[in-house]
């Protein structure tokens, strides 16, 4: 399985509720930025299921590596704006962001949470400079939580799954970029009915409130 | 050996039995074995080589992106290479000629950074040097001096990884120092800080300049600490590494060619320095005569 790293908790969660009904089978998890995971894939690391945080990084797979099934979207996110505890800033929205003393930390434009975030800045018509371009939503966080960074942007699952070591300030929804993240089996990989049942069990009921508790959206 | 001598040896008659018999020859399995390590590390610039897209060399090389990466690299890991110096000689002295106790501790500490995952170092220096670190908020409230983030932050995180394998190497070269040569200076009446500058660092010369360019490659090559540490931003804190691992992701072609870039580099460095610092059999007192 390989998977975006913003659904590394709830993927962990999806992971134990499929093992239990199916006892034979070991899952494996590899996260890492969609795009990484694609690259690795395309260098040939072995995947059977890649699940990517953005179309954009699926459809290079199909067009690269191929998969065996049409993808299927199973999840949505939403962005949110994440600070230190008690939000001793101020920050309200986007528009404080471009506060020349606040250090404002993103990801690169590959990254699905980089794109994101420079889409949600033009919908505001805003313009931040980041500190630093990190690797994925994940170091976003960690700089953020350990307070190098004051302000970073990521999505509302990763604000949640950090707990109290940030808080979250909402992003209105005409500013807001819906994630969707989509699944399919990698052609080549092994184990096509494992893949194939995990596939169909993050889109049953039983996934779906299994994503749904971990904050995701579901389409 | 034969080399720095058939390099150096312009008009000087040729010295007979230059090669005393039994000097190259080793035992057969220790020979399989030593080409099956030279292979080991020729295959994966051998893969590089072979998978190269020549054709957009010249593309990628004019990049003004990999320019303003190649030339922060270059002058943070020579910085880092001349902080490794400062500190690192002094400490290596200290290591090898105080006897005090917990020395072994102290060693140990100082080259921790080699075997931590480098990414846990970039932690760890968050902790110490960053905004809100036991020592870095100092930096910030009294100097307004900031580490993450910085050019200075890539500095402090090449140091931190690169200082080690200058200290062990200069250590383990003033271990081996035959100490009569420094005591003898001493007897002549030259003080401590004329000994140590004209005898023992001389004489030290080639480890000297095989830990700094050991440091200095680490340095160059530095990319967990740095992304941790001191972020990702074009022109700041976007060294070589850097800029290589994140082309593997979107342009694998262009990281092909950006390795490269690095191995010639570290290569013609490493080689150059070797003919001309290190292989010459420098004469320990050669120098000190003078």
């Amino acid at each position: 399985m390989f998977a975006a790293s913003s659904l590394t908790e709830v993927f962990g969660g999806m992971g134990a509720a499929f093992s239990a009904l199916h006892p034979d089978v070991r899952l494996t998890f590899n996260f890492g930025s969609s795009s990484a995971l694609v690259a690795q894939i395309g260098q040939g690391a072995p995947a059977d299921v890649y699940a990517s945080a953005d179309e954009k990084n699926m459809a290079t797979l199909v067009d690269e590596t191929g998969t065996l099934q049409t993808p299927a979207v199973f999840a949505t996110n939403r962005l949110e704006i994440i600070v230190a505890p008690g939000n001793p800033l101020h920050i309200s929205g986007l528009a404080d962001l471009a506060r020349p003393d606040l250090v404002f930390v993103t990801a690169g434009p590959a990254v699905p949470i980089g794109a994101y975030t420079a889409q949600a800045f033009a919908l505001a018509g805003v313009v931040v400079t980041p500190r630093s371009l990190e690797e994925n939503a994940k170091a976003i966080v960690s700089k953020v939580a350990v307070g190098e960074a004051d302000a970073g942007i990521v999505f509302h699952t990763d604000a949640l799954a950090a707990g109290p070591s940030v808080a979250g300030i909402s992003i209105p929804a005409q500013f807001n970029v819906i994630a969707r993240y989509p699944v399919a089996a990698v052609k080549g990989g092994g184990n096509s009915d494992t893949s194939a049942a995990f596939i169909a069990f993050i889109l049953s009921d039983a996934g779906q409130l299994i994503l749904r508790q971990f904050g995701f959206g579901v389409p | 050996m034969s080399a720095g001598e058939a390099g150096g040896g312009g008009g000087r008659p040729i010295r007979s039995g230059r090669r005393q018999p039994g000097r190259n020859r080793l035992p057969v399995p220790v020979l399989v074995l030593a080409v099956v390590a030279v292979g080991f590390f020729a295959l994966p610039f051998l893969g590089l080589v072979w998978r190269a897209p020549w054709s957009t060399a010249w593309h990628v090389l004019s990049d003004p992106a990999v320019r303003t990466a190649l030339w922060l690299s270059i002058e943070t890991s020579l910085k880092a290479t001349v902080l490794a110096a400062v500190f690192g000689i002094p400490l290596a002295l200290l290591l090898a000629r105080i006897d005090f106790p917990g020395r072994g501790l102290v060693r140990a500490l100082c080259t921790l950074s080699m075997v931590l995952p480098p990414v846990v170092g970039g932690v760890a220096l968050f902790f110490s040097f960053g905004r809100r670190g036991l020592f870095g908020q100092y930096l910030d409230r009294w100097f307004d001096v900031q580490l993450p983030f910085t050019t200075r932050g890539v500095v402090l995180a090449q140091t931190f990884v690169a200082m080690p394998f200058l200290v062990l190497t200069v250590e383990a070269a003033i271990r081996q120092l035959d100490p009569r040569y420094e005591e003898a200076a001493r007897t002549l009446g030259g003080s401590r800080w004329y000994v140590l500058r004209r005898v023992t660092l001389p004489t030290v010369r080639p480890a000297l300049v095989a830990g700094a360019v050991l440091a200095w490659a680490r340095a160059l090559g530095e990319f967990g600490a740095t992304m941790t540490f001191a972020g990702n931003f074009p022109g700041t804190t976007q060294t070589m590494p850097l800029v290589t691992y994140l082309a593997l992701e979107t342009k694998p072609d262009e990281a092909i060619m950006l390795s490269l870039v690095m191995i010639v580099i570290s290569f013609a460095v490493l080689v150059g320095l070797r003919d001309r610092w290190l292989g010459s059999g420098t004469h320990p007192v050669s120098s000190v005569s003078a």
